[in-house]
């Protein structure tokens, strides 16, 4: 019987199934850390609704924000699937143009997730005791008990942290291990892009180093269409307990 | 020599599996805008109040197509060999089962 040894042309062994053992481990490794952001999202959803105490998702929740945050990310998987496309064409300019503006991209997002922990933190609520409009129930809460006789309005600091109710607990969890696997993708991408000005660090005939970085990156994307979908839009919608 | 041949269809296996077809720069732009777009429905249909709880299957539509969108052209699991896909998906709908599983577990599904 024959045996033969074979060493592809990105420095990998031959195996049985003929495909390179590390994007099939990459592969394995993006399956279970579905499972990971699964259960992580069905703790949220468990307990929404659950919190005794506010601010809750429609206090604190700025759609067009959070908008914003989701364009920039979808941005960046589109400026890294063109840096792979460029590394494979043979272009090193183009696929670094490409790579530093994947980590630019992905640092804004960051940038976003910050801000947005922060003004959560500090949650401001007014309310004009005379005029009081349109009042979310944890307002109207607050209203109830604060605007008495000769008080014409409320000001105080309401901020939502993870020790303040199961909605912050839950919230910032998911939505802080998104992030750290975000700032994971940002520094591995960027210890490419500085390898790159190594000679024959990275070649096109050694881009398997930037195509597992490219699906992790990808799959931190899809993380955050599942993640804005099901705790933003869903978080605020009415029909579901608040 | 039959080694030299094994070698050889080994090698052009691993280039067949490895290296398949992927798509132009203008796919890749073209599938951006469309992610773009579908976000873009997605908070347009968040505010028709009268879709009420219709807004359900939508979101979920709109959010399945752009996650299907990502997978299958910038993670190229269209173009590669169909065992990525099998491991991915794998766990993929062992998570969603799992999501299901904890919040039939905790009565979410429950109408009082």
């Amino acid at each position: 019987m024959a045996e033969a040894t074979v060493s592809n042309h990105e420095g990998g062994h031959q195996t049985t199934t003929g495909l390179n053992h590390r994007k099939m481990l990459m592969w394995v490794f993006l399956g279970s850390d579905c499972m990971f952001f699964a259960t992580l999202i069905a703790t949220y959803l468990v307990y929404k609704g659950k919190s005794l105490s506010g601010p809750m998702p429609i206090d604190v929740f700025s759609i067009p924000v959070t908008t914003v945050s989701t364009f920039v990310l979808l941005m960046s998987s589109m400026s890294m699937v063109l840096a792979y496309s460029a590394l494979r064409k043979g272009s090193l300019k183009g696929y670094r143009t490409w790579m530093i503006s994947t980590v630019i991209l992905g640092s804004t997002f960051l940038g976003f997730q910050t801000f947005e922990f922060y003004e959560f933190a500090n949650h401001h609520v007014h309310i004009d005791c005379i005029n009081p409009g349109e009042l979310t129930d944890y307002e109207q809460g607050l209203f109830d008990k604060n605007c008495t006789e000769g008080v014409d309005h409320y000001d105080a600091q309401h901020g939502l942290t993870p020790k303040t109710n199961l909605f912050g607990t839950t919230f910032f969890v998911l939505t802080g291990l998104h992030g750290t696997h975000v700032t994971i993708g940002v520094i591995w991408l960027m210890s490419l892009f500085l390898y790159s000005f190594k000679k024959g660090g990275v070649t096109p005939e050694r881009d398997l180093d930037t195509d597992l970085a490219a699906l992790y990156w990808h799959f931190v994307d899809i993380v955050w269409i599942v993640i804005f979908a099901v705790v933003y839009l869903f978080g605020v919608f009415e029909g579901f307990p608040t | 020599m039959a080694t030299e041949n094994i070698n050889k269809a080994l090698d052009s296996n691993i280039v067949h599996t490895t290296h398949s077809e992927h798509p132009s720069a203008a796919t890749y732009f073209k599938v951006a805008m469309a992610l773009c777009l579908l976000t873009g429905l997605e908070v347009v249909v968040f505010f028709f109040e009268w879709l009420s709880y219709g807004i359900i299957p939508v979101l979920a539509i709109l959010s399945v197509a752009k996650f299907a969108l990502v997978i299958m052209f910038y993670m190229h699991l269209k173009f590669d060999n169909n065992l990525f896909s099998t491991l991915f998906l794998t766990g993929l709908f062992l998570a969603i089962g799992v999501t299901f599983a904890l919040m039939a577990l905790f009565r979410w599904f429950h109408v009082a």
